[in-house]
């Protein structure tokens, strides 16, 4: 059977898989099914610039137009995979045409999760996870006045700063203890808690959302679970992802809150790989099975595939990193910070400047950086490298990181 | 309508036709420029939209904030202190409507 990789989804992951394939000398047929109909682009800007104001009027690409006849993708934006037959290797489609693969790779993304509580059809409730939504949402943020944003998360509070940067009142409710609580260290929480609130906006914590109020069939407000009411005239819901792993298991794949694949991206059946928002793989560095939604994770992922289906099978044990900009304060993390047992902080908090470094049984694990991306690109360098850094250390603003690295390195090389 | 033209190691050039308020990364992304990432679209938080930027420019180029600044030290290629520019942060203006760069062997580590 002549060679067709098959790729669904033409987000961060997937247009990325197809550029590293040709990087990789691959020269059979690479075909890349896309839901969407407009040309792949960067989501990121979407929660930020792309809502300010004055702000630039098309998306950012992933890739140039003319990419895909350069590196000889069959592209079909606006067409969607609808079933797979894992028997025969064939998917059918939205236009109810099928093609044959010889390999097949789910980079189907995650959707948001949506809320259903009274009030929950009114107009003037959005949610932000594709160009389309943001568009709309862009279009009536130029009239609103009062927003309020339901869930603490990156995006709610992106758009939260974006909102305040255009002098919106803003009020964000947020059910648990503390903003970005899942992934946040506690120091670091508290202080994105403490930056917002001086910046103007109203944060509620422990406060979930039990209904929305409206008039002729538009929001007029949002009422917590303490029964307060908050008016709005625009909302932003943002409670989390659901990954788009539906179509993998009704093909008999396995999946649970994703699709499961080993570390080489491989799923339960040997001809079927995932990758990026939608795929739960075991974590290099804590063995745990996860699920990132991240631009790292989508493009490093991508990149080892390309070597596994290229003949140079490769297990995926790259370093996380993320970042978030939020109004005027660039948040990036590097590592992955979940049960560590001790944090320090460097630099200046009072100047929001400072990283704060997250250690588990005395090494450390993750940095989250406050404007400070050379502390970023240095804790980067540090994790990799497994350069073995010390709380103490760290805690003495007389230590110089890194030319301790430097050497390091050097010695690790020599 | 203002230029940017993009001069290559191999002595290949890109000349883009801009629009005002575009960036010397994003023509490049949305063009194709090779050698240009852009990875955290625009926000001075991943230099691999490095440039040089050619000396005949440099006087109508937007002052650097400390963000940008702090970045150009980490970038892939070294720093050229004069001459080395984050291209996100270089928009296309009435003050800045024609620019040429020579794009850096390398953005990403
Ligand atoms: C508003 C916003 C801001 C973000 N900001 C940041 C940030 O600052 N930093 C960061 O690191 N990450 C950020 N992210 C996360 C990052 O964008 C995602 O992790 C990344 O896009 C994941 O890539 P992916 O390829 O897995 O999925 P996606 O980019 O979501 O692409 C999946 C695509 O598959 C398509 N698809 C699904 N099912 C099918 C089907 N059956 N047939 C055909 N096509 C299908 C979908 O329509 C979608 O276009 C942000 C995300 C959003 C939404
Ligand atoms: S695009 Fe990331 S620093 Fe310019």
């Amino acid at each position: 059977m002549t060679e067709n990789i098959v790729i669904i989804g033409g987000g961060q992951s997937g247009v990325q898989l197809c550029d590293s394939l040709r990087t990789e000398g691959y020269v059979g047929a690479i075909t890349l099914y896309a839901s969407e109909t407009h040309l792949p682009y960067q989501r990121p800007p979407l929660s930020k610039d792309f809502i300010a104001e004055g702000a630039d009027a098309v998306a950012l690409p992933l890739r140039a137009e003319r990419f895909f006849a350069d590196r000889a993708v069959d592209f079909y934006p606006g067409i969607s995979v609808t079933s797979i037959d894992l028997g025969i290797k064939t998917v059918t489609l939205s236009d109810e045409t099928s093609t044959n693969y010889s390999s097949l790779v789910f980079a189907t993304g995650a959707r948001n999760r949506t809320l259903t509580i009274e009030g929950s059809n009114l107009a003037g409730i959005h949610y932000l996870r594709t160009l389309d939504d943001a568009t709309l949402l862009r279009g009536e943020l130029a009239q609103a006045t009062r927003t309020v944003v339901v869930g603490a998360g990156f995006i709610g509070l992106e758009f939260a700063a974006a909102a305040r940067q255009r002098g919106l009142d803003v009020t964000v409710l947020e059910f648990g203890p503390r903003p970005m609580g899942r992934v946040l260290s506690e120091p670091m929480s508290r202080y994105f808690t403490e930056a917002h609130t001086r910046n103007g906006i109203s944060m509620k914590l422990g406060e979930g959302i039990a209904a929305f109020g409206g008039d002729g069939g538009r929001i007029t407000s949002a009422i917590g679970t303490s029964g307060t009411e908050y008016p709005a005239n625009i909302v932003l819901v943002g409670v989390g992802v659901i990954p788009n792993d539906e179509l993998a298991s009704a093909a008999g794949i396995d999946s649970e809150n994703g699709i499961i694949v080993n570390a080489t991206l491989q799923t339960s059946d040997p001809d079927v790989f995932a990758l990026g928002d939608c795929a739960r793989y075991p974590h290099a560095q804590t063995g745990v099975m996860t699920r990132l939604e991240s631009v790292q994770n989508a493009t490093d992922q991508a990149k080892t595939l390309a070597k596994t289906l290229t003949g140079y099978p490769a297990n995926y044990d790259s370093l996380a990193w993320f970042w978030s900009q939020q109004g005027p304060i660039k948040l990036q993390i590097a590592g992955i910070t979940d049960g560590h047992d001790k944090s320090v902080l460097r630099g200046n908090l009072q100047a929001n400047k400072f990283s704060i470094y997250c250690f588990r049984d005395t090494a450390l694990v993750g940095v989250e950086s406050v404007n400070s991306p050379a502390d970023h690109m240095t804790a980067r360098r540090v994790l990799t490298s497994g350069f073995p850094i010390s709380p103490e250390q760290i805690a003495d603003s007389g230590f110089d990181l890194k030319s301790h690295l430097k050497a390091f390195e050097l010695a690790d090389r020599g | 309508m203002s230029m940017i033209t993009y001069h290559h190691e191999n002595g290949h050039t890109d000349l883009i036709v801009a629009v005002a308020g575009t960036s010397v990364m994003r023509a490049a992304v949305i063009n194709g420029v090779e050698g240009i990432i852009g990875e955290c679209g625009g926000q001075a938080m991943c230099a691999t939209c490095h440039v040089y930027v050619r000396e005949e420019f440099l006087d109508l180029l937007p002052e650097m904030s400390d963000d940008e600044e702090e970045m150009l030290e980490i970038t892939a290629s070294p720093r050229d202190e004069v001459r080395s520019r984050l291209g996100c942060q270089l928009k296309i203006t009435t003050s800045l409507n024609e620019i040429a760069v020579d794009v850096p062997p390398m953005q990403v580590q």
